[in-house]
């Protein structure tokens, strides 16, 4: 189908890599696009490797199925590319974001091993770091990462992403209305400090 | 026209329960229908709905309440998955042999063992023959539409039977897409007032559920069994409606590309749509290949299905259930029997596939095409009981 953009998500379970995933779905489907957002089911627990997966086009996709050729792999824990096939399809004419405080080259070299022959583009972004500074965890790097694919895939305008971001967190975090400007920091650095551009 | 949301399928169900506003839900969680309790207990909560909700300790329990509410004439759904629908089954021929309407979504699950939460058709598929009419949904869409026109199907005088509308567990539960819902108040005109011929609180005694003897059991099993029967006009007929008010119509199955396809692969849910896309791939180098996907199970659509596959060549039945019968699935054994009464039938063999959340691809459905040419080149089926994505077997 022309125009569609497939992205999949690695993370561990409790990263918010499936919520990541979500609020992606909701940014393009504001967009107007056509949208899917889901994740891979297996023994849910925490620290485990989870997938999840988005497909955004112009038309509906009416397939079923988990993303084998994806344009774009997200992996929100490093350590994931040494556990599992996180470049296994990944079109090269797309991109790698890693979650990593490594710059791409150093990612390149140091994963290189587990890249698979992976010779397409990487980007990092130190979600973690902005996590800890704006968030005060650094494990709730999901949100950074959103950002990141946002700008990496320009599958959405980053304008439109802020405002559309803006109006989701103000939903979801109605009840803690302090959190609101804290995350919106995180999506503005998450834009800003992706590396590899 | 209408409301475009993101939804997943597990929200579109809780939607239009919530559209509906039934007078009792009795519910009992269970992955992965948890989420459509979980939503619809707060709509509740939070005043959106008049329900009585009936909090219960098991599905056992959940449709015994059921039946107790739709005989005292109560508009009333439940939902469950796997496990939980095998745990009604006893239940599940009381509500339809007593001919108490109502509507259960079944969010399609493995039925263990091993344990397994995931995808495929053996917890509906177990139920085909428990008197209950069974509509299948390819997304979320269709699992919304379904569920409202449930309602007017089973409660027609003419049917009064209970109905199941199934849908993927996590593949379409789970997954949100574009839907386009319908305003409140047209699915509160569209779906009516449940008006029950007789129920236990109109003042005039009535039992239901006493002991029928020999004496009229037979004449009870065949009342449910011309119902069924009659299901199917009214199904269409409630359909065509629909589609007045939502511009989507539905059939007793949706036809894809078949008019001239040699080879045809007739599948249930969310891997209709990815069969299209393999048939899609193959049309654009001008393969002759088509879907047929079945969206009412039960009753079965025999004369229909046989009319729409009498000119195809080769036809791949896909089953997300084994019967382990050493002959093959339940839709396999349907459409075959539908095929039978053709002069000219066309060569038919089985696949089982997508057991237990195992992913199905597009390049599954061009294995089953390309196994399909094979079968019109040789004029022979070979094997007809076969399995695809096993490893080790394909």
């Amino acid at each position: 189908m022309s125009n569609m953009v497939e992205i999949r998500w690695h993370g561990r379970g409790g990263q918010g890599a499936k919520t990541a995933s979500l609020l992606l779905a909701d940014a393009a489907f504001a967009q107007g696009k056509y949208v899917q957002g889901f994740p891979e089911y297996g023994p849910e627990r925490m620290g485990a490797p989870i997938a999840a997966y988005n497909r955004i086009s112009d038309e509906r996709s009416s397939v079923h199925s988990n993303i084998y050729e994806p344009d774009f792999v997200v992996v929100v824990d490093a350590t994931l590319l040494s556990a599992v096939a996180a470049t296994a399809g990944l079109k090269e004419t797309g991109g790698l974001v890693v979650n990593s405080e490594k710059s791409p080259e150093e990612l390149a070299k140091y994963y290189a091993a587990d890249l698979g022959g992976y010779k397409g583009k990487i980007y990092s972004i130190d979600a973690s770091q902005i996590a800890g500074e704006e968030l005060g965890n650094r494990s709730l790097s999901n949100t950074a990462m959103l950002a990141a694919i946002v700008k990496v895939s320009g599958v959405i305008p980053e304008d439109s992403f802020m405002k559309e971001m803006e109006a989701s967190i103000k939903d979801t975090f109605s009840s803690k209305p302090h959190v609101i400007a804290p995350n919106m920091k995180a999506i503005e650095r998450g834009l800003k400090e992706v590396k590899g551009l | 026209m209408g409301i475009r949301k993101l939804l997943s399928g597990n929200e579109a169900t809780a939607t239009a329960m919530k559209q509906i506003n039934p007078d009792v839900v009795a519910a009992y969680p269970i992955t992965p229908s948890t989420e459509v309790v979980h939503y619809f207990s707060q709509y509740v909560a939070d005043g959106e709905v008049d329900t009585q909700f009936v909090a219960v300790e098991s599905e056992h329990s959940a449709m015994s309440a059921c039946i107790g509410a739709s005989a005292a004439g109560g508009r009333t759904s439940t939902v469950t998955s796997a496990c939980g629908l095998a745990l009604m089954w006893e239940l599940l021929y009381v509500a339809s042999g007593q001919r108490l309407p109502m509507t259960l979504a079944v969010i399609n699950r493995a039925l263990s063992g091993p344990i397994n939460i995931n995808n495929d058709h053996s917890d509906s598929m177990g139920a085909r023959d428990s008197g209950w009419i069974q509509l299948y949904s390819e997304n979320n869409q269709e699992a919304y539409d379904n569920y409202i026109m449930a309602q007017r199907i089973g409660e027609h005088k003419d049917v009064l039977l209970p109905v199941m509308v199934c849908q993927d567990g996590f593949i379409t539960s789970h997954a949100v897409e574009n839907i386009e819902l319908l305003e409140d108040d047209k699915v509160k005109d569209f779906v009516g007032k449940f008006e029950p011929t007789r129920h236990l609180l109109d003042g005039k005694p009535l039992s239901v559920g006493p002991y029928d003897t020999p004496m009229h059991y037979f004449e009870h099993q065949y009342q449910r069994a011309q119902a069924m029967i009659a299901a199917k006009k009214v199904i269409l007929d409630v359909s065509k409606e629909y589609a007045k008010v939502s511009g989507r119509e539905y059939g007793l199955f949706e036809t894809y590309k078949l008019e001239d396809a040699e080879r045809v692969i007739v599948v249930v849910n969310s891997s209709a749509g990815t069969a299209k896309v393999a048939a899609d791939q193959l049309r654009a180098k001008g393969e002759k290949v088509g879907v047929l996907k079945i969206r009412v199970f039960r009753p079965f659509p025999v004369t229909e299905i046989a009319e729409a596959l009498k000119n195809a060549k080769a036809v791949a039945v896909m089953d997300k259930c084994d019967s382990f019968n050493a002959m093959g699935g339940p839709v396999f054994v349907d459409v075959r029997t539908a095929l039978y009464e053709l002069e000219k039938r066309p060569l038919t063999i089985n696949y089982i596939y997508g057991l237990g959340g195992r992913d199905v691809t597009v390049d599954n459905f061009l294995t089953v095409f390309n196994a399909l040419s094979e079968v019109v080149k040789t004029g022979k089926t070979g094997e007809t009981y076969r399995h695809i994505g096993v490893r080790g077997v394909n």
